[in-house]
């Protein structure tokens, strides 16, 4: 594609669906993005109208739409509340790949999407050689969250307080788990996601805790790659595809019940974008992304749906824990009473909610390595919902909303511990 | 155009952040919430604080460039859409103080930039209320509320937002202060210009700060749903309620095809065979409210209402009141083009009104929805098209013609709580008098000798 002519063109097919867009501007009410710049491009109303205007030729510089693009953290809060119900993720997602195609991919984007992610031995391999090299730059931000930060790498970290990589990330604990359903039990494909394998692994082995006491077999192959969330939300639906081939390859839906995975970004991705995009690898990758598809659930809906856990009395000096919905879980999947029942099956702890905690918290993955001005001032607000509810612990169910919970917190010295609601959960068992 | 000099000086007095000149950025400015051809315009700036606002109007008018001022751009007449690419675009949200809330004396100061229903829920959590209540009251200003005049559901008992409005500060086109008004009940000090800023589209100055009435939230309140075989019926229902005195703080309309289309979508199991279905609510003194609602009980089943339902608690009323929730988002999914009317008659003309609105549809071969406030005429005749669709847009477009010479030949008018903006300008005549656009036109030479400000809206200058 090297016309703006032709790049219009392929806009074009998204005509009918931003035509639906009656321009009432109410998403301005709930975008995290305008809630913090002000600027009526960067809501979807804003968006959606520099698309059209591209696809009709009525701008002629395809970068300056791309950058606006870029500045959206998918968080799908405006589709959620879009009065004629406009496919706003679709329309963006498709543009972003559109936008990109003509005008080509960062480098380094290519490199880590095409080369790195879909090669888990190779990204595997970098990440171990980062965790042991960690150490030499990070220093402890002495806060509850445990994070570090890096002043020698401000340049390219900035001043993010992170959680360090896991030394030993979960592949490297436990290799390849294959075990042997129990009669009349169920098997179900664990799928830890990249942050439960490097950077939260404590998670993650609460998962495995909670699942092995609920006699349920899990299945993790050994060589699983990223979702493809990250490649596709950069319009790099290329690399999208070769990590979702690793995937499926070592998933056959014959050997489990359900998929399961403590990120809502991989369900809400596993779900709904692999089944659409398989079919541009092949009809057997496609019929295999749709029983995938359809097995996969989120941890905290399978627990809660499937297991049926219960909520239990809070004890008297139960801990107070408030609870954040991840904008996949809540907005995409519509997962937001599950998480809820299972900080409720711990008597330990009591759920005290927050103000506005379906708004989002301004991670959205790679929004933050791009937008990390944005994405903390979005965040702030969060922390200050956090910090009014008066709990002691933030729950959330992905792992990328943990991440940003941890550095907005740790940089207001919040005493304030980040959990996942299986963390929780597992700590009752 | 506007020259780099002046992008320069307006940089160092806002701050480059708050001075757009992008294409991408100017792009986004164009258009508003009406279905018209958007505008780009040379600028747009956001000022910070009301003594930048000045600066800034007073910059523009000696420059002679024109402005529109934009609050959320959710206008429906295209107030906020640029005059033309020379306009410059004085956005209002860096301006959103609310400045008090004064629980003792009733009222609060709030810059043009606030948000309305963040507004609304700073006065509730004081326990007072603010009743003006748009549609766009989410993203809503106040600004553009007071120059809208707008209005919501509560129109009927509790008024617009003109009835609110009791103090306001403007830049007049030269950037000159203007203060009318005050924080006092009664106040006659020189001429009554928050009633002439009101519903003034932007085209008499530039709002920098307005002082708002708040009243004692009601202490209860009961609502009503009824369902009507035939649309006389539920029209004399609701004239048989304001003849029993009582004055509901809701009374909302669904057409036939507003409920079917909603029925299809919710799957609610809503009378798709009913003519009609009236929301009412009542509201006030607990005692009261018990009176009021039996009254309109009585009055709707003597008015034949098929059905009369009464939500037990909050919950049901929810549920119940999702089909006029619902009413504007489900039309607007039904075509890719939604042309939302406002045209409003007097209460007992609303039969009348909706048998030319049925014919209308039938004649130009449209599907319309025709949803809105019953207890002040106020209705809101939706026209589900496709604007790609040349043909069928012109009909659109000659149904509102007719559409607007029956409201006026009832008595109604053009508009009744949407603006004239450019969209409906050229009706204003027909409603009014030619001496109404001449007066309109000179008093706004008169106070904008350079014409400038939202120079074609209105009568235009």
């Amino acid at each position: 594609m090297n016309s703006l002519s032709q790049l219009a063109r392929r806009l074009m097919a998204l005509d009918d669906k931003i035509v639906a867009c009656m321009r009432c501007g109410l998403c301005q009410a709930v975008c995290p993005m305008f809630g913090a710049s002000g600027y009526e491009a960067d809501v979807a109303r804003g968006k959606l109208a520099l698309i059209n205007n591209l696809a009709h030729e009525m701008i002629q510089d395809p970068e300056a739409v791309a950058d606006k693009l870029g500045r959206c953290l998918l968080c799908g809060s405006c589709q959620a509340s879009c009065p004629p119900g406009v496919h706003i993720m679709d329309i963006f997602v498709e543009a972003r790949e559109v936008v990109n195609a003509y005008l080509g991919l960062h480098p380094v984007k290519k490199m880590v999407f095409r080369t790195l992610l879909p090669k888990p031995g190779l990204f595997n391999f970098a990440m171990r050689v980062g965790a042991t090299m960690q150490g030499c730059v990070f220093r402890k931000s002495k806060d509850a969250q445990g994070t570090v930060c890096a002043p020698m790498l401000d340049f390219m970290l900035g001043d993010r307080h992170m959680r360090p990589l896991a030394k030993k990330p979960l592949h490297a604990r436990y290799g390849s788990i294959s075990e042997a359903r129990r009669p009349g039990g169920l098997r179900v494909a664990f799928y830890p996601g990249c942050m439960g394998d490097k950077m939260y692994v404590d998670m993650a082995e609460a998962c495995l805790k909670v699942l092995r006491h609920h006699e349920v077999a899990v299945f993790m192959p050994a060589g699983l790659a990223c979702c493809g969330i990250p490649a596709l939300s950069s319009g790099d639906a290329d690399g999208m595809l070769r990590q979702m081939q690793v995937n499926l390859d070592l998933l056959n839906p014959v050997a489990f019940d359900y998929l399961v995975t403590p990120c809502g970004s991989c369900t809400a991705t596993i779900k709904e974008y692999w089944p659409r995009y398989a079919s541009r690898l092949d009809e057997a990758a496609a019929e295999r992304a749709a029983r995938v598809a359809a097995k996969t659930m989120d941890i905290n809906a399978f627990l809660v749906d499937v297991l049926k856990v219960q909520a239990v009395e809070p004890a008297a000096n139960a801990t107070k824990v408030t609870f954040h919905d991840s904008c996949h879980l809540k907005k995409s999947l519509g997962i937001s009473s599950q998480p809820r029942t299972l900080i409720g099956a711990n008597s330990a702890y009591t759920l005290q909610e927050m103000a506005e905690a379906d708004r989002c918290c301004g991670c959205g993955g790679s929004f933050n390595l791009f937008h990390y001005d944005y994405s903390r001032k979005i965040g702030q607000r969060k922390r200050d919902n956090v910090a009014a509810s008066g709990a002691e612990v933030v729950a959330t169910g992905c792992p990328a909303c943990m991440m940003q919970l941890e550095d907005v917190l740790s940089h207001n010295q919040d005493n304030v511990r980040v959990k996942h609601p299986i963390e929780i959960y597992a700590e009752s068992l | 155009m506007v020259s780099q000099a002046l992008i320069k000086d307006f940089e160092a007095l806002l701050g480059k952040e708050n001075v757009l000149t992008s294409v991408a950025d100017l792009q986004s400015y164009s258009y508003d919430s009406a279905v018209l051809t958007p505008v780009t315009p040379a600028m747009v700036i956001r000022p910070g604080t009301t003594e930048h606002l000045g600066q800034c109007v007073k910059k523009l008018y000696d420059e002679g460039i024109p402005m529109t001022v934009r609050g959320a751009g959710t206008n429906l007449s295209g107030g906020t859409i640029p005059d033309s690419t020379d306009t410059v675009v004085i956005l209002t949200n860096g301006l959103n103080r609310i400045l008090e809330i004064n629980v003792n004396d009733l009222y609060a100061v709030v810059e043009p930039g606030v948000v309305t229903a963040d507004f609304a829920a700073a006065v509730a959590r004081k326990n007072l209320f603010y009743p003006p209540d748009p549609g766009s009251q989410a993203v809503s200003t106040i600004g553009g509320n007071i120059s809208e005049n707008a209005g919501g559901l509560r129109g009927l008992k509790y008024g617009v937002t003109k009835d609110y409005l009791m103090g306001i500060e403007f830049f007049d086109a030269t950037g000159e202060l203007v203060k009318s008004g005050s924080r006092t009940v009664k106040c006659v000090t020189g001429y009554n210009l928050p009633g002439m800023m009101v519903q003034a589209e932007g085209t008499l100055g530039v709002i920098s700060q307005a002082i708002l009435k708040l009243v004692p939230p009601p202490r209860a309140s009961r609502a009503l749903v009824a369902v009507f075989d035939e649309l006389q019926n539920a029209a004399e229902a609701v004239a048989g309620i304001i003849a029993a005195h009582v004055v509901p703080c809701t009374l909302e309309f669904l057409d036939n095809n507003t409920i079917v289309r909603v029925d299809d979508f919710t799957k609610a199991g809503l009378p798709r065979e009913a003519a009609a279905m009236l929301l009412i609510e009542v509201d006030g003194h607990p005692a009261q409210v018990e009176d009021d609602a039996a009254a309109v009980e009585r009055v709707l089943r003597a008015n034949k209402a098929s059905e009369v339902l009464v939500p037990r608690d909050a919950a049901e009323k929810f549920k119940l009141w999702e089909a006029r929730r619902m009413a504007l988002p489900v039309l607007a999914r039904c075509r890719p083009t939604t042309v939302l009317e406002d045209a409003t008659v007097p209460r007992s003309q609303i039969p009348a009104m909706m048998k030319a609105i049925n014919e209308i549809a039938r004649k130009y071969r449209l599907e319309m929805g025709t949803f809105g406030h019953a207890g002040d005429g106020n209705l809101h005749p939706t026209f589900l098209c496709d604007r790609r669709d040349h043909d069928e847009f012109q009909r659109v477009e000659e149904a509102i013609d007719e559409l607007f010479d029956t409201a006026i030949k009832l008595q109604g008018t053009l508009s009744g709580e949407h603006g004239i903006g450019t969209a409906k300008a050229k009706w204003m005549e027909k409603e009014t008098s030619r001496g109404t656009i001449l007066f309109s036109q000179r008093l706004r030479r008169a106070l904008d000798p350079k014409g400038l400000l939202n120079a074609t809206k209105l009568v235009g200058i």
